[in-house]
């Protein structure tokens, strides 16, 4: 393995690394749901997108090239998004409450029911 | 210097699992807990594909693509029962 292919395999592990871990610092330390499942569903498809095209250099350098490789890889980028989407719906629709300070929620005029708590009721204070 | 870095790149991914399992115990909601084990499985892929890096093998190269479908058809099977209360409908005209 040469050393400039090698260098291009270690960078885009290395940026993989950067956006997986900048996306758990993001499920860690953001306020509600909705916040943590945008840090998740967006930065940690990166972050495993790159990861897997560094794998997928690596082994074409040595003579292999996997394409079921390159198969994980449009799946992972075609249901990852659809999996936050998923799991977000559901959970406004039963309910969950979105973080005291935010200043708007229009899907509620559409949704109507609910016993969710928006920022519009109490003039955006909610205990 | 390629296998050291590659090291470092596991350790952060494990403290990245680390994170998501502090949130898989503590998060307030039951979406909270899914999205963490959703992002759980997306850093068990890029995981398992370090380790074939590391072990100079290509035998694990299906187990990527298996475990992202698992994680996918998980999180759709939550949250169809989050928001329904069944995961398969019995009425077919609704």
């Amino acid at each position: 393995m040469t050393g400039i292919l090698e260098f291009v395999v270690l960078a885009f592990i290395l940026i993989g690394a950067f956006f997986s871990l900048v996306a758990a610092i993001g499920v860690v330390r953001l306020p509600d749901v909705y916040t943590r499942n945008h840090a998740a569903s967006k930065s940690a498809t990166l972050g495993v997108m790159f990861i897997l095209i560094g794998t997928f250099l690596y082994f074409a350098a040595e003579g292999h090239t996997n394409t079921r490789l390159i198969l994980a890889i449009v799946f992972i980028f075609l249901t990852s998004p659809v999996g936050g989407h998923l799991i977000n719906r559901a959970a406004y629709y039963t309910g969950v409450n979105m973080w005291d300070q935010s200043v708007r929620d229009d899907l509620r005029e559409k949704v109507g029911y609910g016993k969710r708590k928006s920022p519009e009721d109490t003039g955006g204070k909610i205990s | 210097m390629f296998n050291i870095l590659l090291y470092a790149v596991l350790v952060m991914l494990s403290l990245s699992i680390l994170g998501y399992v502090y949130r898989l115990i503590k998060g307030p909601t039951i979406p909270d807990r899914v999205v963490a084990l959703d992002a759980i499985g997306i850093t068990l892929v890029s995981i398992t594909a370090l380790v074939s890096i590391v072990m100079e093998t290509n035998a694990f190269l299906d187990v990527i693509l298996l475990i992202g479908i698992l994680s996918f058809i998980g999180t759709a099977a939550f949250s169809k029962f989050l928001a329904k209360g069944v995961i398969f409908d019995r009425d077919r005209n609704s």
